[in-house]
């Protein structure tokens, strides 16, 4: 094959900014028309960012796109649509009530609803997907509902495809059918960019591959792929290790699931059976959304299993026993307009009548002891995010036996959230346990004393944190591991 | 008492005509993502203002086209203010009720019970003398037979042209109407001042037909309350709703029928019943929807779900 002299798409030195938080510093990069580009980084690395700017979902604050070595505003998406630009987004951008057909007709420029149907039938049955016109689109499964839109953006011959983390929460027989589908457009000459954090796909799919971490280009590969390579580029190297978890005796059992199946969340839980011991403290890795928070609620019994068993042998109505703080701290786990004061009373041994001054020597001590800066009348949005995780922290109640954390310190600074873990590690009682979250796998490698590795609603991986190595857990955040 | 069933549903369609223009109107707005909260006063200006133009000119035509003008308006203010500025829908549409009514009052004082143009019937020849079906359809004011064609028209535009399916995909998710590259708030401010139109003609049909004149009350306090809940009633669907709007016509002649009847009851109980009488109805529709399953055929008819993106304000990034 004569290779093209001329590249599909460029872009030069984007930048993007959401208020004063840079998602993007000084991005380039440029595909070729006939290939597959990989996109790849953690989550919060720009990948999405990058695409919707690309497509003219979202503006971008500077930087320049060249689209056929010409030069491109790309102000809007309907300007990325009339130079053949399209975008499979994550959550799929469609119109659930409506039928599969009005769908794939929406903004077409043609509205003659009998040769769309007909275009639709035919590319089915050309890429071999099964598709009832008539259906509605809310009853398709997201792999469906991604095959529809995959029709339409094929239908009107993009010559640029970009496919963003196509491949989360369909099936293994979609993501076949999806992969041949992409083959096929790279042969016929389209420019396709598929985003993803999962290796393996790179390894099947892409001749080329950009990583992308902290909103800067981290690293570009062609194939074959150095995947050791690849994982120091999208994560950040180690940094000198803080003293180690304290490995305390495990006693006897606290929580335990058998083969639990739920569908809730993005991904649900797949057959997860796990035994939470006394003494442990267990970090749950994965990437956003493999099923991490759906466990915690699970533990927690927020959520009731669809099929399989959550067993405790702490009572089911002590909910005293157990504590769960949300990630979204001022949403789910306080309350924005109640003061310090307020919260405490809210926590329990209220007096009938509340005065101004019922709970304020709760507080006050609490105020002292986890240094919140506030006073008992500064109300929870008064308080900065790591205030907030300490008023949180203060509101557990000193019987707690099972406490469950999400993203635990989630914005908070490197002081803030030392002092989270510090107190947390002293928190931690002789007969209960610790199981908590992170995005960051540094975060758990230091503080825990076993990690779960999620992998779409699996867990993939499950070791005691000095019998692992970072390498090992951060392959099986993309999904691999090796088979014992 | 003998009531002829064809004198009964043509007085149906000659009362109802009103309101079955501002409720397409709503569902219009409603359909492309935009509640239009201010019906009852739109409804009212345009009521004054389509009677005190008619008057001033003693043209019908420039009064119903003021009217649909003053509905474009408010409809304008509000696709600003919200669609284009972020503010809530509902709280701006609220705010804009109470200003139309008592900007309707105030300016409209002057034309306060005087006597003005009134649109006359204009039986269609031939098709008029038909027996039953004559009288019912085709011996009517042209507002009445306008009532008549924009129910199927709207529902022809929203379900089988391109521009009706945008306009469907702008109130289900502005979000994704701007991924496939359309511009969702350009469609939106379209529709909302269509259907203010709409609300605007209802108004004038209120002042130069149904209930000719102007003055304080009008009578036609209410019934954009009554539209608003019939878009709701009729799930989003224009000929649900055009359905629900000759409920409640049905509801008010029979007032006005048993009124004769029982003259022991004070007539403003039947002036007021068809009122409590939809809020029953609505409720009965919502209980039906509630339990799965065996839902009786009448009330699965009737529901339906809201358009997916209705009162967001959607603002690209």
């Amino acid at each position: 094959m004569v290779p093209d002299l001329y590249s599909m798409i460029s872009l030069q030195d984007i930048h993007k900014k959401f208020g004063t938080v840079s998602a993007l510093q000084g991005v380039s990069l440029t595909v070729e028309p006939g290939s597959i580009h990989g996109i790849i980084g953690e989550n919060g690395a720009g990948k999405s960012t990058l695409m919707k700017i690309l497509t003219g979902f979202i503006s971008r604050t500077s930087g320049t796109i060249s689209f056929e070595n010409k030069e491109v505003s790309l102000q809007s998406p309907q300007e990325a649509r009339d130079l053949g630009i399209g975008m499979l987004y994550q959550e799929p951008l469609d119109f659930p009530q409506l039928s599969v057909l009005d769908n794939f007709m929406a903004a077409s420029t043609d509205g003659n609803p009998a040769r769309q149907r007909q275009m639709l039938t035919r590319l089915c049955a050309k890429f071999g997907f099964e598709l009832n016109p008539g259906a509605r689109q809310e009853k398709l499964t997201v792999g469906e509902r991604q095959q529809v839109e995959l029709m339409r953006l094929i239908r009107d011959q993009c010559k640029v495809l970009i496919l963003d983390e196509p491949t989360t929460g369909i099936s293994v027989a979609q993501q076949e059918l999806l992969f041949a589908t992409l083959d096929q457009l790279r042969s016929e000459g389209t420019a396709i960019i598929l985003v993803s954090h999962k290796l393996a796909e790179i390894h099947s799919l892409c001749d080329r591959v950009t990583v992308l971490r902290h909103g800067k280009l981290a690293g570009e590969q062609e194939r074959p792929f150095n995947e050791d390579g690849l994982l120091q580029a999208m994560f950040d190297t180690l940094p000198s290790k803080t003293s180690p978890p304290p490995q305390k005796e495990t006693g006897a059992s606290i929580l335990t699931m058998e083969q639990v199946v739920t569908t809730a969340g993005r991904v649900g839980l797949d057959r997860v059976s796990i035994e939470i011991h006394e003494g442990e403290m267990i970090g749950l890795a994965g990437l956003d959304g493999s099923g991490q928070s759906v466990f915690l609620q699970m533990a927690y019994g927020l959520l009731q299993p669809e099929q399989g068993r959550v067993t405790s042998p702490l009572h089911e109505e002590d909910l005293v026993m157990r504590v769960f703080l949300p990630a979204d701290r001022l949403r789910e786990g306080l309350i924005a307009g109640l003061s310090i004061r307020e919260h405490h009373l809210l926590a329990g041994n209220t007096s009938f009548i509340l005065t101004g001054a019922s709970g304020r020597a709760r507080s006050e001590q609490a105020i002292n002891t986890f240094s919140i800066l506030g006073n008992t009348e500064t109300t929870a949005e008064g308080l900065s995010g790591g205030n907030q995780q300490r008023l949180l922290l203060s509101l557990i109640p000193e019987g707690a036996r099972l406490i469950l954390l999400e993203n635990p310190t989630r914005g908070l600074d490197v002081q803030s959230s030392q002092w989270t873990w510090q107190h947390l590690r002293d928190r931690l009682p002789e007969d209960g346990a610790i199981v908590f979250a992170s995005p960051d796998l540094e975060e758990i490698m230091e503080q825990a004393t076993r990690v779960l590795v999620f992998f779409n609603g699996s867990i993939i991986l499950d070791r005691p944190t000095d019998q692992t190595s970072y390498q090992e857990v951060s392959r099986a955040i993309t999904g691999q591991v090796e088979q014992p | 008492m003998e009531i002829s069933i064809a004198v009964l549903l043509a007085g149906i369609a000659a009362t109802a005509a009103p309101l079955v223009l501002a409720a397409l109107g709503e569902t219009l707005s409603e359909k492309a993502g935009v509640i239009n909260l201010s019906l009852d006063g739109t409804i009212l200006l345009s009521a004054m203002t389509g009677f005190a133009i008619a008057a001033k000119y003693d043209s019908i035509a420039a009064g119903f086209a003021a009217a649909a003008g003053t509905g474009m308006l408010v409809a304008l203010v509000l696709a600003i203010i919200s669609i284009w500025l972020g503010q809530s829908q509902v709280a701006v549409g609220f705010a804009l009720t109470f200003l139309c009514r008592d900007l309707a009052y105030f300016l409209g004082a002057p034309f306060a019970r005087i006597p003005g143009p009134q649109l006359s019937g204009l039986p269609i020849p031939l098709l008029a003398d038909l027996p039953f079906f004559g009288p019912i359809l085709f011996n009517h004011s042209i507002i009445v037979y306008s009532s008549f064609i924009a129910i199927p028209l709207l529902w022809w535009f929203m379900y089988h042209t391109p521009q009706g399916l945008i306009m469907r995909c702008a109130g289900e998710n502005p979000e994704g109407c701007w991924a496939h590259g359309i511009r969702p708030r350009v469609v939106q401010t379209i529709y909302t001042l269509a259907g203010g139109a709409l609300v605007g003609l209802a108004g004038a049909a209120f002042s130069l037909a149904t209930k000719p004149g102007w003055g304080r009350p009008q009578g036609c306090e209410g019934v954009g309350w009554i539209a608003l809940a019939l878009v709701i009633f009729g799930g989003w669907h224009p000929l649900r709703v055009a359905f629900g709007a000759y409920l409640f016509g049905f509801l008010q002649m029979l007032g006005i029928l048993l009124q004769d009847s029982f003259p022991a009851i004070p007539a403003q109980i039947f002036q007021v019943a068809p009122f409590p009488l939809m809020i029953f109805t609505l409720v009965l529709v919502h209980l039906g929807r509630n339990s799965k399953g065996n839902k009786l055929f009448l009330l699965r008819l009737l529901s339906g779900t809201p358009p997916g993106g209705l009162g967001k304000n959607y603002r690209p990034s």
